[in-house]
């Protein structure tokens, strides 16, 4: 089944977008992860211009998360007080975002540092999950036992201006989570994930956030930020296109809703070891495209 | 195309005693207009017509033809990857005032044993003979290495293409040639010219317009993301937000 996409500017089989949104669905209602890390790179894998893959998978994220969020809300696990703060750092880093691109565009490197991001985020983040899966599954010892962690970096407890957060149980400078939001905002415009992988350990180990609220709160505002991404990317690169991004969806908001239901009857740290494995898969690929052989050696940009 | 032959050569004879003493060309094209729809995955150009010899005589040494489609001029950059510490990256750039977004070259026999290398380059016949307009500050040979990666990219991915035997000529004066059109196509104005070609020489050129376009929904979605981008984004904000939803929605209520 082939599928002009008006804005790629090329036909895409529409059962194969439709089966990776399946894929992605399935992995971010097992893991609460947006799958925008493995949307994008596959999309351009596949041929779809870069900016389109990265735009279009922002929009495919939006939807992803929604169902997320409106499960964790019924549970009353969203902070809407830190998602707000959050939300506002995020919009602010869409747009510093937007800015950054247009500046590594036309200084060349945008590919370089995209390539450089995926590689550095996943790989860290990749190895520090099949670490921990190896250790719960007994493959491997655990590291040695640090002393107990604070409740939250000690910077963080420095800075000024600190408000009462109650559903996460914080006093802190709203500067700490808008900080995040920023930096989950960056990460949005020029890369096409949500963020999730880092903002939420950036929410347990430096903000010290209660944990029942970590999840649906950095849902709500992986939504928001996504949605504004969009508009951004509406806007600035002109690049979403909304009949791959319908495609993706359609796969990926059936498949969140049985990854979470499959999380459940699953051992979670086998499931664990094959995110990491599968994170980890990706930033090699983008590793050997930056340290072995691109993919292209002359890229074309029109004028 | 063969049913025509005679009807062609009847009306070749009436309007012989009329024709000039060079061969002339009535070329035409299986469309003027291509249409991309949802199910666009490429199409398929027929670039056909008749070779008018004065007299309505076919000379012994029959001519040959040549045939290019070519899709809109735009401006590029191109940038070229180097290897820096032991990373690849972008390193020098250089840019292009005139590159034709499509180009393909059928002929009825391989171009070089038709014509030489300075009428080809004079009538931009092959892929070699594109005059791309290089940008200023670069040597030769920079310029060189650039359109040639840049044509062999084109290349593969269907835009360039070079058909040596592509042209059919059958009763020596009916012409035809089949050109692929990939999907990736850029929209625009394509012109479809025809040469007739003898002893080396360029007799007659004959130019078509094509027109390559979006029609009814994607037509509106790419207009809709370049004028009215604030409302697109919100559109595509919507189409996300609704189709989560409904999702949950069937899921919780099957549940």
């Amino acid at each position: 089944m082939d599928i002009y996409l008006p804005i790629a500017e090329m036909a895409v089989n529409g059962l194969f977008i439709i089966a990776l949104g399946l894929l992605v669905g399935i992995l971010s209602g097992l893991f609460g992860v947006g799958g925008g890390f493995l949307t994008t790179p596959l999309l351009i894998f596949y041929g779809v211009p870069p900016t389109v893959a990265v735009a279009s998978a922002t929009t495919q994220v939006t939807g992803t998360s929604v169902s997320g969020v409106a499960a964790h809300m019924r549970r009353g696990g969203v902070d809407f007080q830190m998602g707000g703060v959050m939300i506002a750092g995020g919009i602010i880093g869409s747009l510093t975002g937007a800015g950054l691109f247009r500046l590594l565009q036309a200084s060349g490197q945008v590919d370089l540092v995209i390539g450089f991001l995926y590689v550095a985020l996943l790989g860290g983040v990749g190895g520090l999950m099949l670490r921990d899966a190896l250790v719960a599954l007994k493959w491997i010892d655990p590291p040695e036992k640090r002393a107990p962690p604070r409740r939250h970096h000690r910077a963080i407890a420095a800075l000024p201006f600190r408000w009462r957060f109650y559903a996460s149980g914080l006093y802190i400078s709203p500067i700490a989570p808008m900080l995040v939001g920023f930096g989950a905002g960056i990460l949005t415009v020029l890369l096409g994930v949500g963020g999730g992988f880092i903002v939420i350990p950036a929410m347990i180990y430096i903000l010290g956030m209660a944990a029942r609220v970590v999840v649906g709160t950095s849902l709500v505002m992986i939504l928001a930020v996504s949605a504004v991404t969009t508009l951004v990317h509406a806007m600035t690169t002109q690049a979403v296109d909304i009949v791959l991004a319908s495609l993706l969806l359609l796969g990926s908001v059936v498949g969140a809703q049985y990854g979470a239901g499959i999380a459940s009857r699953l051992k979670p740290d086998l499931l664990r070891l094959l995110l990491a494995v599968m994170i980890l898969a990706v930033a090699l690929r983008m590793l050997l495209g930056l340290a072995w052989q691109p993919d292209e050696i002359f890229t074309i940009e029109v004028l | 195309m063969r049913r025509l032959a005679p009807l062609v050569l009847l009306w070749l004879a009436l309007v012989g005693a009329a024709a000039p003493q060079v061969p002339g060309l009535v070329p035409d094209v299986s469309a003027r207009e291509v249409q991309i729809r949802t199910s666009f995955t490429g199409a398929q150009l027929l670039l056909f017509g008749a070779i008018l010899y004065p007299g309505g005589e076919v000379p012994a040494e029959p001519a040959e033809i040549a045939v290019v489609l070519r899709g809109p001029a735009e401006p590029l950059l191109i940038r070229e990857k180097e290897k820096i510490a032991g990373i690849w990256m972008n390193a020098q750039s250089h840019r292009f005032r005139s590159v034709p977004g499509f180009y393909a070259v059928a002929s009825s026999a391989p171009l070089e044993t038709l014509i030489d290398e300075r009428t080809a380059a004079i009538y931009e016949l092959g892929l070699d003979n594109l005059q791309l307009s290089p940008g200023p500050g670069h040597a030769a040979a920079t310029t060189r290495r650039f359109e040639a990666g840049l044509i062999e990219r084109r290349r593969r991915e269907g835009l360039y293409a070079a058909y040596p035997q592509g042209v059919e000529i059958s009763d020596r004066v009916l012409y035809r040639a089949r050109i692929p059109i990939p999907s990736r196509v850029p929209v625009g104005t394509y012109t479809a010219e025809t040469f007739l070609i003898s002893d080396g020489r360029v007799l007659a050129v004959a130019t078509r317009e094509v027109e390559i376009g979006k029609t009814g929904f994607e037509r509106f979605v790419a207009l809709a993301a370049q004028r009215r981008p604030f409302f697109y984004g919100l559109a595509a904000i919507a189409v996300s937000l609704f189709l989560g939803w409904f999702a949950a929605f069937i899921f919780a209520r099957r549940v």
